[in-house]
């Protein structure tokens, strides 16, 4: 399975660099090295167990290592502007980004820098080579190693000191090709001393073939700054999503991270926040709703490094059919991390016998005086108050919707742009009426 | 407007109606009294065609329509409502949505266009007023963290909204206060016309001192064993239920 990745590097790595920002070549042959070694993960792992990717990763796909345009303009293609968001929109086309011209983009305040990571790394090499691979080169993850081995670009942004964006920035990836594809991409994000910023990431596929993509996103929050991101997966069942979302907090900075899947083949997202100055703030939310043949594991961990921070975490999943549900929050709580208060809750409801859910609490707690609780509970729709309101007039679908709707409610609760929550009220009620949620406008998703 | 004959039920496979008959007529009130467990609220869930239980011998005719072919919703929306002696509370589904729901698949049952929005927060504003519900409860999600009696009022503000033909009130009135119990037995009376009619199951006579019933009959072990007036009810507060339990086993 590894083996035609492993000849694919030894024959043209050289490309792969040349085709690239230097500053990822640098780590480039370490991640290889490393990937070598580990392989893709396989369920004998035990953050892996959960999830098989070896059907996925045994096939062939393409690569675009040479890097040559996709026919694509997404700006025409695309409109899924969550309408009534204002937001900062770019599109990065399986891993290129779009630098277009676009109105709205225009008036991103002048200190900002949002460009793809290759180009910011040609402008600011000194900046990108502060950030870039400090979290990523750390793990001991194959699908990282391989994304550090082969991905040649994605999308970067900078928030400088004490700038503030006053609207979501908003980032379309979209899958494009006409064979069976895949696309690793690499994603920094840096938010200096008191910036705020709010990410929407929006995963789509535009073509009928399979595709995977390996992605890692390095976030670094620091002193005092506010960082959200959301990110909303609406694919086609012969998506394969590995995410990899990777955050460091300093001290006092707040982060909300908030991951909904509605429509997508196999995702796994693996979280990691690392609070590693006092006084933080964490928010990790997440929503599933799977059907068919749909597979999604969240992995989630959060390391209380140091003392009086606050972690809460809420992840809802609703599964029907024969989809599978996986759920890991991992907790660490560092010896001198006194007077930390960290929360987890995982809800899931099955609609049917033949659906499944894993969860897992994994809580490693070093310290004494702490405030910690985790909880989780797999159920049914309540029988009870299906018949309540049936007696209501409600007819069975209806009233199972608004069921559903209601459990997911909260989730929904914890995003902070009014708009984007309206928005998503509207597509989760969508999905689970079974219609698809496809954006607005959009022509391009299937 | 109502034939109940020979009905027989289980839950579990175990026996809970055991050949039950009544008959109710348009503008009719009649009362169900009975010892704890002897099936009234059974009855209820029957007559409203809870899933848990199941039909084994008998018939349920509404209006001439055999019920037991029907869906929940489909006899909620024939006209039948159930004031449940426990009611359920449903986190996250405000009453607001929950009603709207409700009005609006009665509507289209009757094949009737949605209800404008002015015109469905005026009836909501009539009827709170007409049960005395505060403000608070109706922005609230349905019955969620009500207490007791107010989960009771929500009830009968419910069938106010829904306007049924047979409303059937399951001990509506424990829990309630003097005023409250007041309040909605007015609420029930105001609703009462000609043409529809009420079961109230209870175990006192003072709902009965408010809403006052046409008949009023015993249920014991899963039969109705005796049925009178309304002064039925009266003995059977200064009674209790022995004598009755003696006179069936004679
Ligand atoms: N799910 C169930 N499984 C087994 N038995 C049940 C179930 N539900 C009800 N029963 C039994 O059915 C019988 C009738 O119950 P029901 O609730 O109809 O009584 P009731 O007359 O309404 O009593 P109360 O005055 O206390 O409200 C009781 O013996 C009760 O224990
Ligand atoms: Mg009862």
């Amino acid at each position: 399975m590894e083996k035609q990745y492993i000849d694919l590097y030894k024959t043209h790595h050289s490309l792969i660099k040349q085709h690239a920002a230097p500053v990822m070549n640098e780590s480039r042959d370490a991640s290889f090295a490393l990937f070598e070694k580990l392989g893709f993960p396989t369920t004998k792992l035990e953050n892996y167990k959960y999830t098989d990717l070896k059907e996925v990763l045994s096939l062939d796909y393409g690569l675009n290592v040479r890097r040559l345009d996709f026919p694509v303009d997404p700006y025409q293609a695309f409109k899924c502007d969550v309408p009534g968001i204002q937001s900062y929109l770019y599109f990065v086309v399986n891993d290129a980004f779009y630098p277009e011209y676009n109105e709205q983009n225009a008036e991103l305040p002048k200190e900002v820098i949002v460009c793809s990571l290759k180009e910011a790394a040609e402008k600011y090499p000194d900046l990108v080579a502060k950030y870039y691979g400090r979290l990523s080169t750390q793990k001991q993850d194959g699908l990282v190693a391989f994304n550090g081995a082969f991905a040649q670009d994605g999308f970067f942004m900078y928030v400088p000191k004490n700038v503030q964006l006053d609207r979501p920035v908003q980032l379309v990836n979209i899958m494009r090709a006409d064979v069976d594809f895949m696309a690793n991409a690499h994603n920094l994000i840096i938010l200096e001393e008191g910036a705020k910023a709010q990410l929407l990431v929006c995963d789509h596929t535009v073509d009928d073939v399979r595709f995977v993509s390996n992605r890692v996103t390095e976030v670094f929050v620091a002193e005092n700054a506010t960082y959200e991101h959301y990110k909303l997966e609406n694919t086609h069942i012969k998506t394969t999503n590995l995410s990899t979302l990777l955050i460091e907090q300093q001290a006092s900075s707040n982060v909300l991270g908030n991951v909904i899947t509605l429509h997508n083949g196999l995702t796994r997202n693996s979280i990691e926040i690392a609070l590693n100055g006092e006084n933080c703030e964490t928010e990790l939310c997440g929503m599933v709703i799977a059907d068919k043949k749909q597979q999604v594991d969240n992995f989630t961990s959060v390391l209380h490094n140091m003392p009086n921070c606050h972690s809460n975490e809420l992840f809802k999943y609703v599964l029907d059919d024969v989809s599978k549900g996986a759920f890991t929050g991992s907790l660490y709580v560092a010896k001198d991390a006194q007077k930390t208060r960290a929360y987890q809750t995982n809800r899931n409801i099955l609609l049917n016998r033949t659906a499944k859910m894993r969860t897992k609490p994994q809580l490693e707690i070093y310290a004494d005086d702490v405030k910690c609780s985790h909880g989780a509970t797999i159920g049914q729709l309540d029988e009870q108050a299906m018949f309540y309101m049936r007696t209501r007039g409600i007819p069975y679908e209806e009233a199972r919707l608004l069921l559903m709707f209601a459990f997911t409610a909260d989730v929904i609760d914890n995003i902070r742009i009014p708009a984007l929550a309206d928005r998503m009220k509207m597509l989760v009620e969508k999905r689970l009426r079974g219609e698809l949620s496809k954006c607005e406008g959009c022509t391009i998703c299937q | 407007m109502l034939e109940i004959k020979n009905l027989h039920a289980s839950i579990n496979g175990k026996e809970i109606l055991k050949g039950l008959s009544l008959s109710v007529k348009p503008g009719e009130i009649h009362a169900i009294m009975g010892p704890n467990g002897s099936g009234k609220s059974t009855l209820s869930s029957v007559i409203t065609g809870n899933p848990a239980f199941e039909v084994t011998q008998g018939s349920v005719v509404f209006e001439g329509k055999d019920l037991q072919e029907m869906a929940p919703e489909e006899r909620a929306n024939e006209g039948i409502f159930l004031s449940f002696q426990y009611p359920v509370e449903i986190p996250g589904v405000s009453m607001v949505n929950f009603m709207r729901t409700a009005i609006n698949e009665q509507r289209k049952y009757r094949e009737l266009p949605p209800i404008s929005a002015t015109d469905f927060l005026r009836i909501m504003r009539e009827k709170k007023a007409l049960v005395e519900m505060d403000n608070k409860l109706t922005n609230r999600s349905v019955n969620e963290g009500f207490s007791g009696g107010e989960k009771k009022r929500n009830e009968i503000f419910q069938m106010a909204m829904l306007e049924p033909k047979l409303a059937i009130l399951d001990e509506t009135d424990s829990g309630l206060d003097i005023d409250a119990l007041r309040i909605v037995a007015h609420g029930v009376n105001k609703l009462k016309s000609p043409e529809n009619a009420t079961i109230v199951i209870t175990h006192y006579q003072r709902l009965l001192e408010y809403i006052i019933p046409d008949y009023v009959h015993v249920l014991h072990d899963g039969r109705i064993v005796k049925s009178g007036g309304k002064e039925l009810a009266l003995e059977l507060e200064a009674r209790g239920y022995d004598w009755i339990k003696q006179e069936v086993a004679v």
